[in-house]
């Protein structure tokens, strides 16, 4: 009898407090497993952000810390930098990274900050109840923009990956989804690839990560998943845009 | 050689992930029990047929779903 696939060991036994259906809980056993295959679960320093990507720290068995609202990059800089031999990684929302966070997470790219983040890309402010996000797709309904994201006065969504990949010190960037078996498997593939990119000492890596929010988003977790591929794919196109 | 599907069926939350991406459309919800959250969890109707694709264990968000590999 050989175990095929069971709960990571480097998260803890305490259940998942994410919304029945949230491609969250997807995004994190992802994570896990990568550190428990790469044999790093004793070295590795979670740092989690304000959101619902916050629950990480609770959810780890590894070293975790909980930054303040979009600076989870500035941690992990100081972190990384005291402690060169751990691996770090930061685990942020859209709303975190792409909004609060856009300062840090660019000066820490620009800087070539050897760490790892996981930026989970779902379009809206999940946590807070659903708010309009830099990141929230032209037209979409919110409960700050009721009648849709109005392009004239909020400008079009923000391309993360895109935005980042000019930047000389970020050396591996990739877009990935959840919203299917084979995307799964992608994304995890793109997971280790950011953190052997950080021990192998290049500077700065990043996985974008389509998610979806469903309690949000007012639909099933099928349908959500739907929508990832029908509205959110087009407009921000899966694939890698710098490896090492 | 076949394969043991086992669910945490206090952890799942009824999303129904598992049963839209199995290859064989083996899972259920298990209208017999009431988990502590008050939701009929997933459950598996005839192993002898699972084929190993794991499929149903990417799909879970809540880490519900074991799989292993009986060899004989």
């Amino acid at each position: 009898m050989s175990i095929l696939y069971t709960k990571p060991k480097s998260l803890n036994d305490s259940p998942f407090t994410f919304c029945p259906g949230c491609t969250h809980g997807i995004i994190v056993q992802l994570v896990a497993s990568v550190i428990d295959e790469m044999g790093i679960g004793g070295d590795t320093i979670c740092v989690g952000c304000v959101g619902c990507g916050g629950y990480l720290p609770w959810f780890m068995a590894t070293d975790t810390i909980c930054s303040l609202h979009g600076r989870a990059p500035a941690n992990a800089t100081g972190i990384k930098r005291m402690q060169p031999d751990k691996v770090v990684f930061t685990y942020q929302g859209d709303g975190d990274l792409a909004s609060i966070g856009t300062a840090e997470i660019i000066h820490a790219a620009h800087r070539g900050e050897k760490f790892t983040t996981i930026f989970v890309n779902n379009t809206t402010y999940g946590m807070t109840g659903g708010q309009m996000a830099p990141t929230t797709l032209p037209g979409q309904k919110t409960t700050t923009s009721p009648y849709g994201r109005d392009v004239e006065l909020c400008g079009k969504p923000i391309r993360m990956c895109e935005t980042l990949a000019t930047i000389d010190g970020a050396k591996f960037l990739e877009r990935v989804s959840v919203d299917s078996p084979g995307n799964v498997r992608k994304a995890k593939k793109a997971i280790r690839r950011a953190f052997e990119c950080q021990l192998a000492g290049h500077g700065f890596s990043m996985v974008e990560i389509l998610s979806s929010c469903p309690t949000n988003w007012g639909k099933t977790p099928l349908e959500a998943l739907e929508r990832i591929r029908t509205e959110m794919i087009p407009y921000y196109p899966l694939g890698n845009f710098k490896d090492f | 050689m076949g394969f043991l599907v086992t669910f945490k069926q206090d952890a799942c939350k009824g999303c129904e992930l598992c049963m839209a991406f199995c290859a064989k459309k083996l899972i259920v919800a298990d209208k017999s029990v009431l988990n502590k959250s008050g939701i009929h969890p997933a459950a598996i109707t005839d192993t002898t047929r699972c084929v190993g694709c794991l499929n149903c264990t990417l799909m879970c968000p809540d880490a519900v779903i074991t799989v292993e590999k009986i060899e004989e």
